[in-house]
């Protein structure tokens, strides 16, 4: 199949390995990546902080750029959520009803990264080999947004030489929650030590998710404290097929 | 008096007051202890019942219903309850509401009055303003009476001193109650709350409750509690003033079959709560000679212009939200400046107040959807915090100060930069020069200034990688190397 | 200063404004979506009445309710029993109870008549009940024959209750369909003796209502 690559504007900036990951896997099982130069963001953060008529020309932006796209992946269920939640009702907020039933035809088609192996491709066992302790971070958008469920762990599952801890509390946020980290630094960082508590509790060397967002929170403060504890994106584990570098 | 809404709450903005919270670990503590057990029951309760979700949606139904039709319920209650014998008032304001229940007690000339827990008299402040006028007020709920003689505010809807434990509790007991011996088992300070209290069920004359739910059909009030001390207040005085939100109103009697299903078990985590009352209007053997309905508006009915936030009204007050709410766990209720803390608080505050007040408050959330997964009327809480945060940029959007201020220039700038790849592409190179000037040598950030510093009080930030994703894609497709498997060689060659 | 009937016209007009409710609305609008509701819950009982027996047996003790399960004939012996058992003597009773209930040896006091002070001075009451409900072990009690007022079943210290099995529905929605044609009488429900849990969250048993309860449940 032709999958088109949303990379997010975060992980674009901050995470390429997160995205040349998402490649591997996806051309390691036969498919064709493409990835439009065109893309930027799904507009999440202006319109979660409250720029909501600013988020519009960015939603519309991604419906152009994907419109006749086969399929598209995104190896973050924070924007697929975004565009899951809210992209129809940004349309109706501007009373855009061309906008609306371009989301409306489009989004059938949007897939998180772990969602798209399970549910549309059929695949758990990826061929990954990943010989480390992990934990997962159940990420809020991936349970209750997108009800992910169990696709992340039957995925780290089926990677040979990994170790999958269970963590305290998996349910609970890591306090990230974009702009809220920032206008509410103390609430956050005081959620973070809690999540952070949790996953070194598991005595896991790497910490795993679905979203970098959460993962760049919590590796934020193993960092501060100096733990030699890893953060990886699932699609780097899963594109693994010796170990970390 | 022109006390108006909760006057007697600060308004300090959320993460001012949260601070100050999270500095106190003994207040942390029993927060995250107490709602810890409520939802381990509730989630054991919640899961037994196979249809609970059929019984969120009729529920969520029901209020919504209600809430269209509020006009029409509310004058068929007040026809049904004046046909049972009670009366019913109408109160714009807190204002309004308070001169009417003075009015009331003045007219029976009592001294006292006995008060089951109703967070709508906290709302209008009703305590402080009787005081004012010579009557003393008794909250017989344990947790009520234990914020009252504390000099204390409530944190929690349905357990208003879970941020106390028991030597706090005792100590208040000690010194309030006079009772020096006294112990620090839960037990003995019950016995000590129902010592206390007995003389006064038996002696006073005027009860003033809240409600539960107001049933249209038949003009029937409904109260849910556990202690009894409800019921005490419901049938022994000779005068009971239930002062009421008027969003509460249900259609029918047998919607209750739902909400007594959905409250309980999300509210205490129990099957059935220990008491429900059920009443209409005055029986000539059974319970007080008289009986009073105060409506009150309080900013309640211009919320539902708002076709979006509306479902705020929907609100059952069972607190779930507040015991899973992450940001809850960690501050507790003190720090959203409000009789409604949490979650449901954070929507409710700021609209009750037009927008004019609490305006920080639907950014205390990390909109994680905790809260609206258990909402047992399905409140989309995290949808309607968005909202709020839209008319809040519009509000500060029209001002001057707003439109120059960090986060409206800099949402702008981003705004501007998404709109086109070739603009992020460049903002993205522009970063890479920028971050030279933080980042350490170890490669990561530990120190940003201004709005940012929040970040790395306690977090370090990754430097940007020499190379984004799409310069890396660009180069690929220049050594024309799509083929299967490159993107792993190129991998792990890194 | 503006008066009452100035705030409920004002009220109702700020709520059919914000609404935007026209002058001519649909009549039957309001009804037609009620009825639309949709009500995909459990309403009735899949249990034989053994299962239910039991089922509400295991709930009341769950609440720490005493429970015994007897004979229509053996009512009295039972309630001496349990009323002996818990050192109780003088008991309210409401009007209407069957006096064939009522076992020698101990003082039953008529008390619909008597106020809080007097009920405040007795061992117990003792009461039937309208309906039971197996799934949430609650009994519902109304102003009616054999139960008498709210304040009964308030004030004394020890409630002995009998619940006979005919009246155990099994959900809450049966219970509703059952009180429907009385609901406008006075109306209280009980699961368990009163309790609170407001202290760092232990529930405690008998805060003001009865501190001990005991229900005889009848069945052949």
């Amino acid at each position: 199949m032709r999958i088109s690559l949303f990379i997010t504007c975060y992980n674009d900036t901050l995470f390429p390995e997160t995205g040349k990951a998402v490649v591997c896997v996806l051309e390691r099982l036969g498919h064709t990546v493409e990835f439009r130069k065109e893309q930027t963001c799904c507009g999440q953060m202006h319109w979660n902080t409250g720029y909501l008529k600013e988020a519009v020309p960015i939603i519309r932006h991604f419906v152009d750029v994907y419109r006749d796209a086969e399929l598209v992946v995104a190896p973050s269920s924070s924007c697929v959520s975004m565009m899951r939640d809210h992209y129809l009702k940004a349309a109706e907020m501007v009373g855009d009803a061309k906008l609306a039933a371009d989301v409306e035809a489009l989004l059938p088609r949007v897939y998180e990264f772990t969602e798209l192996l399970v549910k549309k491709l059929g695949v758990e066992d990826v061929g990954a080999t990943f010989p480390h302790k992990v934990t997962l971070h159940t990420s809020c958008h991936s349970q209750r947004s997108l009800h992910l469920g169990d696709i992340p762990v039957r995925l780290l599952n089926k990677v040979r030489a990994l170790e999958l801890l269970p963590i305290e509390n998996p349910q609970e946020c890591c306090g990230f929650g974009g702009t809220f980290s920032i206008k509410n630094a103390d609430v956050s960082s005081a959620m973070l030590a809690e999540k952070v508590r949790t996953v070194l509790n598991t005595r896991a060397e790497v910490c795993t998710a679905v979203d970098n967002s959460c993962l760049m929170h919590i590796y934020g403060s193993l960092h501060r404290q100096r733990t030699l504890v890893r953060t990886a994106h699932i699609a780097e584990i899963l594109a693994s097929t010796g170990g970390m570098q | 008096m022109n006390a108006p809404y909760g006057s007697h709450w600060a308004d300090r903005s959320f993460p001012e007051a949260a601070k100050e919270l999270l500095a106190d670990s003994q207040v942390r503590r029993n927060v995250r202890h107490a709602t810890d057990v409520i939802q381990a029951k509730r989630n054991r309760v919640v899961g037994e019942l196979p249809d609970w979700e059929a019984l969120r949606e009729a529920g969520s139904a029901i209020r919504a219903h209600a809430l269209e039709h509020l006009d029409e319920y509310l004058v068929e209650f007040e026809r049904n309850c004046t046909r049972a014998g009670g009366t019913v008032h109408w109160a714009r304001n807190a204002a309004e509401a308070n001169r009417i229940i003075l009015e009331l007690i003045q007219l029976h000339e009592a001294k006292e009055v006995i008060k089951i827990k109703t967070m709508t008299s906290e709302e209008i402040g009703l305590n402080r303003n009787l005081e004012a006028n010579g009557i003393r007020p008794h909250e017989t709920d344990l947790a009520e009476l234990i914020v009252q003689l504390g000099h204390d505010k409530p944190s929690h809807f349905v357990v208003p001193a879970l941020h106390k434990n028991r030597q706090q509790v005792r100590e208040i007991f000690q010194r309030e109650m006079h009772l020096p011996e006294l112990g620090d088992k839960p037990e003995d300070l019950c016995a000590a709350a129902r010592t206390y209290l007995r003389e006064k069920y038996l002696r006073i004359k005027v009860a003033v409750s809240g409600a539960n739910f107001l049933v249209a059909e038949n003009g029937a009030v409904c109260i849910v509690e556990s202690e009894g001390n409800g019921r005490m207040c419901l049938t022994l005085p000779d005068v009971l003033i239930s002062l009421v939100g008027i969003e509460k109103v249900i259609p029918r009697f047998r919607d209750l079959e739902v909400f007594l299903q959905t409250l309980p078990r999300s509210a205490t985590g129990e099957r059935m709560n220990p008491y429900n009352s059920i009443w209409t209007g005055v029986h000539e053997t059974d319970g007080p000679k008289e009986f009073h309905v105060v409506l009150l508006d309080n900013g309640r009915s211009p919320i539902l212009s708002d076709a979006e936030s509306r479902q705020t009204l929907k609100c059952i007050r069972c607190a779930a939200c507040l015991n899973v709410c992450p940001v809850y766990h960690q501050t507790g209720g003190h720090a959203y400046e409000s009789v409604y803390p949490g979650p449901i608080g954070a929507i409710l505050t700021p609209q009750l107040h037009s927008m004019d007040r609490g305006r920080t408050l639907p950014y205390a959330s990390s909109l994680c959807g905790a809260c609206y997964e258990v909402c047992p009327v399905k409140i989309n809480i995290p949808e309607v915090l968005i909202h709020l945060r839209g008319k809040v940029v519009e509000q500060d959007q029209r001002t001057l100060g707003g439109k120059l201020g960090v986060w409206n220039i800099g949402m702008q700038a981003a705004g501007f930069v998404m709109g086109s790849a070739g603009r992020f592409t460049l903002a993205q190179h522009m970063g890479h020069l920028a971050q030279k000037l933080f980042v350490s040598k170890s490669g990561f950030i530990e120190r940003l200034p201004f709005m940012l510093s929040g970040w790395t009080q306690t977090r370090d930030l990754k430097a940007l990688p020499a190379q984004s994703f799409r310069d890396w894609w660009a180069h690929r497709e220049l050594n024309g190397s799509t083929k299967n498997g490159a993107a792993r060689e190129d991998r792990d060659g890194q | 200063m503006a008066s009452e009937s100035d705030a409920r016209t004002a009220i109702l007009s700020s709520i059919r404004g914000a609404l935007r409710v026209s002058a001519e609305r649909e009549p039957n609008a309001r009804e037609t979506e009620y009825a639309a509701v949709s009500r995909e819950y459990k309403q009735s009982s899949t249990k034989s009445t053994e299962e239910l027996l039991e089922l509400f047996t295991h709930r009341l003790a769950e609440y720490d309710s005493g429970v015994m399960r007897v004979a229509p004939a053996q009512i009295p012996d039972a309630i001496a029993e349990l009323l002996r058992a818990r050192g109780r003597a003088s008991i309210a009773i409401p009007e209407g109870l069957p006096a064939e209930w009522l076992p020698a040896g101990f003082q039953f006091v008529q008390a619909s008549a008597l106020d809080a002070h007097q009920l405040d001075k007795l061992d117990g009451v003792l009461t039937g009940c309208t309906v039971a409900i197996a799934e949430t072990g609650s009994v519902v009690l109304q102003n009616a024959p054999s139960q008498g007022p709210r304040k009964l079943s308030l004030v004394p210290d020890y409630h002995l209750c009998i619940v006979f099995a005919l009246q155990i529905v099994e959900t809450v929605p049966e219970c509703f369909t059952r009180l429907d044609a009385t609901s406008n009488l006075p109306t209280t429900f009980f699961s368990g003796p009163s309790a609170t849990a407001d202290i760092e969250m232990t529930r405690i048993k008998g805060v003001h209502g009865p501190r001990f309860l005991d229900v005889l449940i009848v069945a052949e």
